[in-house]
């Protein structure tokens, strides 16, 4: 059992309030999945620049050592870069034209140091612990942005890690939260790898991650990409699925995990369960549904 | 003038958000046939799980809002009704009494009901009447896929459509559709609609105050093929 939250803003006036939002829904999820929690939001962009979430067992280290060694030794085109710590995670603001340099200097030098995401836009958080405690250690009420989603775990597949926490993001400004299990992500996996997709963990969820991933890099749409899951991937899923205009909702046919949808004038929201959706503005007055079996559902900005 | 309202001196108002889930359904459960209290009203449900289960008195329970899993779930003789819609399993394993939804109930509605009534007035998702032991359903929408699967005894009525494969592997249970079915499981088929039908649906349409013609009805039931063992299946196993 996992639990998947989603929250995608029409009303921009709204975005300030996204992270505490998404927040409130992540905790009430609580008892879906105590085992780890992550939240992916999508935030502010600015032209030209590039975000990397990055990720750190011992953040006070390597994070200092990181900025310094970027001011000091890389040959970056500039030097106006940022890195904002949150606990053991930080994001990382440079010019489009430098993040090459400095993935390769990371994946070089420094090897405790693991990337959680990067695009334009998405920010990752994920740790091992109960829903309420990484909301807090994270500050993810304060987060501001258009849309984002969530996930609370209780391992099945693969160990309870930080890296075996949802959202997976296999592909830039992407990421892939899921509640159920897949029974052919080994094979599955072998080929992706042959194909040249990166897959850090033995995790079923980032399986489905890397073939949306890999699809979506061939040219399809994300909706066209979620469609064919629907016959390569087998076993139970609910996935929802973030890009940086939107997310997507997918069910796999048999439709056992379970999904409430909601909408209003000012947003879409994505729970689990209804529990999740009580506290969002005017949910009285939403148009509340579940969404169908093998039926691919998307918003986007 | 001051006038004595009845009603309300024999209503019992429960905020769930305020005392609990424990305390609703003990003091429901301890509920006897012959209380005073008749009437209940759940306020706050906020989606919660197991609202007003094992119940076994005949008391009115109203819920004003939406649930989460198992509503209703185990009940015997108590009538309950939900002013919003149901996660899960709503009136899974109900014995008797009535259990009737104003808005949507998700999926499994009503599995392995032993009796009573279960009206949804809006739609129902997948495994609606799975495993139906003698309970009746009537949904005004639709059902989802896999609906009536296994169901041995009672009656499925649907005024709207049926989604894939209703009835698989069903025993004794009769489904009455309205709308379209969108396919029938294994061992299920279409049967005449005889006079016994048409009554039988007549009766179970006023009961969950409906208002449809019987005789627009199609009802499918068991072809009574998978009951035993049949050698000439032998390599199917």
């Amino acid at each position: 059992m996992c639990g998947i939250v989603g929250l995608f803003l029409k009303d921009e006036a709204l975005k300030p309030e996204l992270g505490e939002m998404l927040s409130a829904m992540l905790i009430t999820m609580t008892d879906r999945g105590p085992d780890s929690a992550g939240i992916a939001i999508y935030g502010d962009e600015s032209k030209g620049m590039w975000k990397l979430t990055i990720q750190s067992g011992q953040p006070d280290v390597d994070f200092p050592a990181l900025e310094q060694h970027l001011h000091d030794h890389a040959n970056l085109n500039s030097k106006a870069f940022s890195i904002t710590a949150r606990d053991t995670h930080a994001v990382i603001q440079v010019m489009e034209t430098d993040k090459d340099i400095i993935l390769s200097i990371i994946k070089s030098q420094f090897p405790t140091i693991r990337i959680m995401s990067q695009g334009q836009s998405i920010e990752i958080y994920k740790e091992v612990g109960l829903p309420k405690d990484v909301v807090q250690r994270f500050g993810l009420t304060d987060a501001s942005g258009s849309h984002g989603i969530g996930h609370t775990r209780m391992a099945t597949e693969s160990a309870i890690t930080t890296l075996g926490a949802h959202p997976f993001s296999t592909g830039q400004d992407q990421c892939l939260v899921h509640n159920g299990s897949l029974s052919n992500h080994n094979m599955m996996r072998r080929h992706l790898r042959a194909e040249g997709i990166d897959i850090q963990t033995e995790n079923d969820s980032e399986v489905a991650a890397a073939y949306l991933t890999a699809r979506m890099s061939e040219g399809q749409t994300l909706g066209e990409a979620l469609t064919s899951g629907l016959n390569d991937l087998d076993g139970f899923f609910t996935f929802v699925v973030g890009t940086k205009t939107g997310f997507g909702v997918l069910r796999d046919p048999i439709a056992c995990k379970p999904a409430v949808m909601a909408e209003t004038d000012a947003y879409v929201a994505f729970g689990s369960e209804y529990r999740a959706l009580v506290n969002l503005p005017a949910i009285e007055a939403a148009k509340v549904w579940e969404p169908e079996p093998a039926e691919v559902y998307f918003w986007s900005h | 003038m001051t006038t004595l309202d009845i009603t309300s001196q024999d209503m019992t108002t429960i905020d769930l958000t305020e005392q609990g889930l424990r305390y609703l359904n003990e003091t429901l459960q301890q509920q006897s046939a012959g209380t005073n209290q008749q009437d209940w009203t759940i306020i706050n449900p906020r989606g919660s799980h197991a609202i007003a289960v094992g119940l076994d008195a005949p008391i009115r329970v109203t819920v004003n809002g939406s649930t989460g899993y198992y509503c209703g779930g185990m009940n015997k003789q108590a009538t309950i009704t939900v002013n919003g819609s149901v996660g899960p399993g709503v009136a899974e394993n109900m014995t008797s009494g009535m259990v009737v939804v104003e808005g949507d109930a998700s999926q499994y509605a009503g599995a392995t009901g032993h009796g009573g009534t279960l009206v949804i007035r809006g739609n129902a998702a997948s495994r609606c009447g799975i495993s139906m032991k003698g309970i009746d359903i009537i949904v005004a929408g639709n059902i989802g896929h896999m609906s009536a699967f296994m169901a041995q005894k009672g009656n499925l009525v649907v005024l709207g459509d049926a989604g894939e494969a209703l009835g698989d592997s069903l025993y004794e249970a009769r489904l009455y559709v309205r709308g379209s079915v969108k396919s029938l499981g294994a061992d299920c088929i279409e049967k005449d609609m005889k006079e016994e039908h048409i009554k039988q649906l007549a009766e179970l349409l006023e009961r969950a105050d409906m208002d449809a013609d019987p005789a627009s009805f199609r009802r499918y039931g068991s072809a009574r093929q998978l009951y035993h063992f049949d050698v000439d299946n032998v390599s199917a196993y």
